[in-house]
């Protein structure tokens, strides 16, 4: 794997059993922590800094941190928590399971500086119900740091107790949208809620309630420790520091990469071993299936940040990166991704419930030949319909997909229902 | 306060206000299916969908919290076409099927439709089919219309206080469905049918029987419980085809339980009485009115020449109007007997010299709700006062403290901050106890009725949480109004109530006790709590049986206290006189039944228990030869050449009770006059025993004649038919095994029943509910009784 730049987040990949507490105090794990303990450090100036770093959520929707951070009521009286969203399960994500599974360290010592920000009782993690060994693992360094009395009754002598528990899901993509996260830890069924209010006030339990990826709090050490300023000037401006890019698909060596914020994507492609087999680069996904593709050679323009990616049209999403030759059939690739969200739409609103499997049932059609001429604008009009009126993201992101296609590739489509095979 | 505007109104709202309420100030409708004003917002039909100024998408108006200066459009172009997309997706798995539902004419779906959906569709695809799912007796489904607004899941939650919906599995496949295999079994569950915007929950009784546009409605009031739920009675061809609720915020909001909502099939049972009938050389044979009254009436007369006015007796159902309780009284007191009484379960009547009114809730039903502490003391809640349960917890849900009494325990679905589960004896020691506690913690001598009774920690809980708040109400529910020691518990109730700063009331075992009281249906008072002509109570009647019985509405082997003593004195008796909407048990015992008018063949009023005057009209004509029970009194009265009987609207007859032409609110000021609680003391007496103590209590679909012939209720589960329940301590000393069978011998009669053991029953005691053919062998609803293996 390679990393440049960094790393912020893969720090210990380089040593044996780069897991293990020991490995990670050895690169200087934990010092951030100690610091601020030892200092009393006031919680606005880690909020500042962070605001400094313009760190943004590594979850998808890329929204600034420090901004997060100081939403949280600063004199509640009361159980506030915080709450690592580890429920990675769109199709093309998989960096969350190899910081649980390298370094779940850091993401412990960013929750534990957190903890400390925000005054929170408890901290969560919400680990995706299909990674096991990587639940293992994660519960294992949690027993390390109470061992080290890093967790648990006055850590580290301050007097301060803060401990974390890691909560395993069933599964449910859903289960990754915050408030379902919520619900599903409290026991019940994993249903989005609808905001207001939002967690800050109304979170766990009723309590507030801060929700981060698991990637944004393991950069937290890093940005204690070094500085805002310096975590910014690993990225670019509103962009600052690394971005772990999942790279998947038609690319020789698939993988996580931790780059800087603002790498040409062509940069990234390469490293990641470039197309397979050295055929043409037809289309990527940048950001998870949730998000509009984009063609390839739109992309090779781009640079991997929040920033460059919107303006193109799409999102950096939570970074992953779907790379597509020229043997795919964008129809049959909507086709999947259409009935992935068809699957796991949570029923509870109706233009998700009823049109994410209008959607696919319409696109299925198109791949098997059954096309109509109308289905074209009926499927961008059911699309439209779902989009930004539901109450959480899903239907965004059932919607999205086909958007894209039919803004990009409308003539694969349009082939398809006119000669009842494929273009590619 | 926020300045807002919407479609160009201008309006001033509170903070937290949320779009679609200050649209409904504004008189502006937004559609909608999942909102409804008693639920949480859930936010996920995504109908009400409006344009906000500046907001990037349209919201939902049911879930948007108004802010300064918000300038909401429901009518654009933008928000119709939000609200038009969501109808579409509402309709392409909904089956359409308009012309076979039962909630076509009535449909929030159908109506929307009309305004929002399209004139074909544009789904193509196979549609979803959900497998059907048996709520029970009567809720009837077709999930496949079910378009998930989760109104009834919400219903339950937060309402009924039991979850028994829910929405299973996800995305396009979820379903709305009760817990695997099991049935609706909430004493509310009709609600939900209201609730439901399409046909997916419609009423199983009424299904497939009427079109909504084919009923005229009605207004009622029920007569089933002390709270007078206000009815919409919809009828067709002159039948009762169907029950909703009338919205009345004071009294039931907009709910309904299902004993009042169902309780109508009784109405077209095969047992009503339909014409006159007089026994002849022991044979029943019709007879016309002129020849049936004359009879009763020449009947009366000699038994009032030959033995005196005294040997003749009236028992009344306290579900009668206060205009037919007021006639009999009026007839009985001309033909110079005091012998009149409507407390048929009641067993304890030292307070009648002790009162100075009308028992009542103490409170307005509304108080209820916004309760600090409480105290319920022998009362199976949830079953007897379904809507005043339903006020209470909301009482609890936002703070109140729950206190029991209680010889039994249920489930009451909300919190229960402290209990004191003993047998009936034991609630006046326990009261006792309470006097004593309150006594003690305020530093006041301890009042000599509390004797010197042993506060436990769960009384001394019981005041300490009694002793906070500042609105409270101790109230005393059926199990103790109908016990033999009621007046020391009154007593009792009355002096913790004095100490702790409560209100003390009864939460009433019938329809019309306060109105019964009003009309003088009660030895000793006369209408209006005037002096009357003292006579008999209805212990003493049936102790030293009359040699004639009036009996007005009453089945007295189910509504009285003890069905067997209540029977030999109706077999004793030389000439009974049963006025009666059915052909029952009288048939055995009585010389002459007359068919009246059950609540909705009649005009008349019911009193609740908080006092209100509730008057209502007829809503269907009175059955083949059924007469008004007002008319077939007032006939009688005139056969019997007494005076007054001149009345020719049952609107006279209220006038003349309430001496005021009603509805004058007069009126009702002078019935609040006549509720009182205050009582003189009676002697409590302490002492302990070791004896087994019946717990009796009337199940909820036996209260009254009625209901109990109303065939979808009796096939609930709260229906079934009872056992008996000890505790497994007592069947331990019995030498009996959970479940197994019983000899259970209680005053003259014996039964062999089942015997279940339920741990959560007081020591000595054995649960055994009356008013019910399987125990109507048996003594009283409480006393003594053996138990042995079968």
């Amino acid at each position: 794997m390679v990393i440049q730049g960094g790393p912020v987040i893969f720090n210990t990949l380089h040593l044996p059993e780069p897991w293990k507490l020991s490995t990670y105090e050895s690169a200087g794990g934990y010092a951030a922590l100690k610091k601020i303990l030892a200092d009393k450090t006031p919680a606005e100036d880690v909020i500042n800094e962070l605001k400094t770093s313009a760190l943004r959520g590594r979850g998808g929707a890329g929204f600034p941190t420090g901004l997060k951070w100081s939403f949280m009521p600063r004199n509640y009286e009361g159980d506030k928590y915080l709450v690592c969203n580890s429920d990675e399960g769109e199709p093309g994500t998989f960096k969350d399971r190899d910081i649980l599974r390298y370094n779940p360290h850091a993401l412990i010592e960013g929750m534990i500086i957190g903890g400390y920000t925000l005054g929170a009782k408890a901290g969560y993690n919400y680990i995706h119900g299909e990674i096991w060994a990587e639940y293992e693992r994660f519960e294992q360094a949690l027993e390390e740091a109470r061992a080290a009395n890093l967790l648990g009754k006055n850590i580290l002598g301050s007097g301060w107790d803060f401990d974390i528990h890691a909560h395993h899901g069933y599964g449910a993509y859903v289960c990754g949208e915050e408030t379902a996260l919520l619900e599903s830890i409290e026991g019940k069924k994993g249903q989005p809620r609808f905001k207001p209010p939002f967690p800050a006030s109304f979170g766990l339990y009723g309590k507030p309630t801060t929700i981060n990826n698991t990637e944004t709090l393991a950069s937290i050490p890093w940005i204690v420790r070094h500085g805002g300023q310096k975590f910014l000037e690993l990225g670019k401006p509103n962009n600052g520091g690394t971005k772990i890019f999942s790279v998947s698909g038609h690319v020789e060596k698939p993988g996580n990469y931790e780059i800087s914020l603002g790498t040409p994507f062509s940069e990234l492609l390469e490293m990641a071993g470039g197309v397979k087999g050295g055929r043409r680069l037809k289309a990527v996904i940048p950001g998870g299936s949730s998000v509009p593709v984009l063609p390839g050679e739109v992309m090779m323009d781009l640079t991997m940040d929040y920033d460059s990616i919107a303006k193109a049209g799409s999102y950096l999403g939570a970074g992953s990166v779907i790379v597509m030759d020229d043997t795919v059939c964008m129809v049959r690739a909507l086709e999947r991704l259409s009935y992935f969200y068809f699957e796991e739409s949570c029923g509870q609103c109706t233009p998700c419930r009823e049109g994410a499997g209008w959607l696919y049932r319409v696109v299925h059609r198109i791949e098997h030949g059954q096309g109509r001429p109308e289905d074209l604008d009926l499927l961008d009009s059911v699309a439209g319909n779902i989009m930004g009126r539901t109450i959480c993201a899903l239907g965004d992101a059932a919607a999205m997909p086909v958007q894209g296609m039919l803004k990009h590739y409308r003539r694969e489509f349009e082939h398809h229902i006119e000669h009842k095979k494929c273009l590619a | 306060m926020l300045n807002i505007e919407i479609d160009g109104k201008p309006i001033e709202v509170e903070a937290g206000t949320t779009v679609m309420e200050a649209a409904n100030r504004l008189g502006i409708f937004i559609p909608h299916f999942c909102y409804h004003k008693k639920l949480s917002v859930a936010g996920n039909c995504r109908m009400c969908l409006v344009q906000v100024e500046k907001a990037p998408k349209p919201l939902p108006a049911c879930a948007t919290p108004v802010s300064e200066g918000m300038k909401v459009m429901t009518r654009s172009d933008y928000a119709i076409a939000a609200q038009k997309g969501v109808m579409e997706f509402l309709l392409i798995n909904h089956p359409l099927d308009c012309p076979i539902c039962d909630q076509g004419g009535e449909c929030q779906l159908q109506d929307l439709a009309v305004g929002y959906g399209g004139s074909s569709s544009r789904y193509a695809e196979p549609k979803r089919v959900v497998v059907e799912k048996n709520l029970g007796p009567l809720v009837a489904t077709d999930m496949t219309r079910c378009i998930h607004c989760t109104r009834c899941v919400r219903f339950g939650q937060e309402i009924a206080g039991i979850m028994e919906m829910g929405q299973a599995f996800r995305g396009e496949h979820s379903e709305i469905m009760p817990f695997i295999d099991k049935t609706i079994d909430s004493e509310l569950s009709g609600n939900i049918i209201d609730l439901c915007p399409v046909g997916a929950l419609t009423s199983k009784p009424f299904r497939y029987s009427a079109r909504n546009w084919e009923l005229s409605r009605r207004k009622g009031v029920s007569p089933h419980d002390s709270l007078g739920s206000n009815l919409q009675i919809q009828v067709k061809n002159g039948r009762v085809m169907r029950v909703l609720p009338l919205e009345n915020e004071d009294i039931n909001e907009c709910w309904l339980s299902d004993r009042d909502r169902f309780s109508y099939e009784g109405l077209n049972s095969d047992e009503r009485l339909t014409g006159p009938m007089v026994k002849e050389n022991g044979k029943w044979v019709e007879a016309d009115w002129q020849a049936a009254l004359t009879l009763v009436a020449s009947r009366l007369r000699e038994i009032q020449v030959k033995d005196g006015a005294e040997q003749i007796g009236a028992l009344a159902s306290p579900t009668q109007t206060v205009e037919e309780l007021y006639l009999l009284q009026k007839l009985m007191r001309e033909l110079g007997s005091g012998n009149i009484d409507h407390r048929l379960r009641q067993s304890d009547f030292r307070l009648d010299a002790q009162a100075h009114g009308a028992f009542w809730l103490g409170m307005d039903v509304a108080d209820l709700n916004k309760l600090d502490r409480f105290l319920v003391v022998g009362s199976t809640l949830r079953k007897d006062h379904p809507l005043l349960a339903l006020r209470l917890r909301h009482a609890v849900r936002w703070g109140a403290g729950m206190n029991l009494i209680n010889p039994v325990v249920e489930d009451y679905l909300c919190k229960v901050a402290n209990k004191a589960i003993v047998s009936p004896e034991g609630m006046v020691s326990a009261l006792a106890a309470l006097v004593r506690a309150l006594a003690e913690s305020k530093g006041e001598a301890v009042p000599a009725v509390a004797g010197n009774a042993e506060v436990t920690p769960e009384i001394r809980a019981i005041a300490d949480s009694m002793a906070g708040g500042e609105k409270k109400g101790i109230f005393i529910g059926n199990l103790a109004q109908h016990h033999p020691r009621f007046a020391e518990m009154a007593t009792l109730a009355q002096e913790a109530a004095r100490l702790c700063g409560a209100k003390w009331g009864v939460l009433g075992d019938s329809g019309n006790g306060v109105g019964a009281i009003a009309a003088g249906a009660i030895p000793g008072r006369a209408a209006m709590g005037h002096q009357g002509l003292v006579g008999m109570d209805v212990a003493e009647m049936l102790a030293s049986p009359r040699k004639a019985v009036i009996l007005l509405g009453a089945e007295p082997e189910y509504d009285c206290h003890d069905p067997q003593a209540a029977l030999a004195a109706m077999k004793q008796a030389e000439f009974v006189v049963a006025l009666s909407s059915y052909k029952h048990g009288a048939l055995d015992y009585a010389d002459v039944l007359l068919p009246i008018s059950p609540f909705t063949e009649t005009s008349g009023s019911f009193i609740n228990i908080e006092g209100r005057i509730q008057s209502f009209n007829g809503a269907v004509k009175p059955l083949g030869e059924t007469r008004p029970a007002w008319k077939v009194l007032r006939v009688l009265g005139n056969l019997l050449n007494l005076p007054g009987f001149e009345f020719d609207s049952s609107e006279a007859v209220r006038a003349e009770v309430f001496g005021i032409a009603a509805p004058d609110p007069d009126a009702q000021a002078r019935v609040c006059k006549l509720l009182d609680n205050r009582i003189e003391p009676v002697a409590v007496s302490l002492a302990g025993s070791d004896k087994i103590e019946r717990i009796g209590e009337v199940p909820i679909y036996q209260a009254d004649p009625i209901v109990r012939r109303a065939t979808s209720l009796q096939r609930t589960a709260d229906a079934a038919p009872p056992v008996a329940r000890a505790s497994g301590m007592l069947l331990e000393k019995l030498g009996l095994g959970d479940g197994g069978m019983a000899v259970i011998r209680h005053g003259q009669g014996s039964i062999v029943i089942r015997i279940d053991r339920d741990d959560r029953l007081p020591a000595n005691c054995v649960r055994l509910p009356g008013a019910h053919a399987v125990t109507q062998a048996l003594g009283p609803l409480f006393g003594e009784l053996t138990v042995e293996r079968a």
